[in-house]
């Protein structure tokens, strides 16, 4: 299994995503943005957390403009499986890759800490290894984490089973950290083949670290 | 020719800076303010004086890049 990690100037995450994929058994390889063309034996495409190009204009916003962005356009019309995790979900958006935009935080904080997050559909190549209404305890780092999308496309997404996660408190309750619309913390495509997700996962890898449920979500990654 | 950008966030889509500015504004006994709303402002130089031109390219660049047309609405001023 090979996972190429997307790399732009500002990006922070990408040896921690590499590391969690490694430990797992997947081959990786970092891809800098100006590479025009994604690795042949890709078989999973993650666009990884940071702040590309400093978050300037909006998150995501300059990065979607990046040589490489068009191959990985192409590589998620291909049916290529494609997944964000924070400011790569901020990317898919700007990009038009996933529906709706991530908007300041509602409280204005930069928000860092772990936060319990539920599995809301799993009839897709990410989560199917996951029963629905599963708790896992994430992190999340973020500022622009406020998910907006309009009541047409809130439709959409129901009827779609496009949301993947949303926020929780342990026992699956609703509890919203960030002001999301339906407290949502995931979404991916219409065809199912392109994820993004605020949270961190690959942050979630050791008990030692405050939880390893990361661990489940990325195997489920690897194994479809 | 210059083209003034004011990018915003819709209306009907809720303005937390906006919000909090309001609080603020209302905390310093400024109390006839009933709405605030937080935007940015982004000011280009362009080559060209053909206002028809310079119209059409700035809306461009705003639907591609400078405004998030999911959560964004923006208005161009140009100044000869």
């Amino acid at each position: 299994m090979k996972v190429s990690i997307l790399q732009f100037p500002g990006t922070n995450c990408e040896y921690d995503t590499q590391h969690a994929f490694e430990s797992l058994g997947a081959t990786t390889e970092i891809v800098w943005h100006k590479t025009e063309s994604i690795p042949e034996d890709t078989n999973l495409l993650v666009v990884a957390g940071g702040f590309s190009y400093g978050d300037y204009l909006r998150s995501g916003a300059i990065a979607k403009f990046s040589p490489v962005m068009k191959a990985v356009i192409e590589y998620a019309n291909n049916g290529g499986k494609v997944l964000g995790i924070c400011n790569g979900f901020q990317v898919l958006t700007e990009a038009g890759l996933l529906p709706g935009a991530l908007k300041r935080n509602e409280h204005l904080h930069f928000i860092s800490k772990h936060h319990t997050l539920k599995v809301i559909n799993n009839d897709n190549v990410f989560l199917e290894k996951l029963d629905k209404e599963t708790v896992l305890n994430i992190p999340i780092a973020h500022h622009d984490g406020n998910y907006y999308i309009d009541q047409d496309g809130l439709e959409d997404l129901y009827a779609n089973n496009q949301i993947l996660l949303t926020y929780s408190d342990k026992n699956g309750n609703v509890l919203n950290p960030n002001g999301s619309v339906d407290s949502i913390a995931g979404v991916c495509n219409k065809e199912k083949n392109v994820f993004g997700l605020m949270p961190h996962p690959e942050r979630a890898m050791d008990l030692l670290l405050g939880s390893d449920d990361g661990i489940k979500m990325l195997e489920g990654f690897l194994s479809a | 020719m210059k083209a003034i950008v004011n990018v915003s966030l819709k209306a009907g889509v809720l303005d937390s800076q906006g919000k909090a500015v309001h609080h603020a504004l209302n905390s310093l006994h400024f109390k006839n303010v009933s709405d605030v709303r937080v935007g940015k402002q982004i000011v280009l130089q362009l080559d060209t004086t053909d206002e028809v031109k310079a119209r059409e390219d700035v809306t461009k660049m705003c639907e591609e890049i400078l405004a998030n047309t999911v959560i964004e609405d923006y208005e161009i001023e140009l100044i000869k």
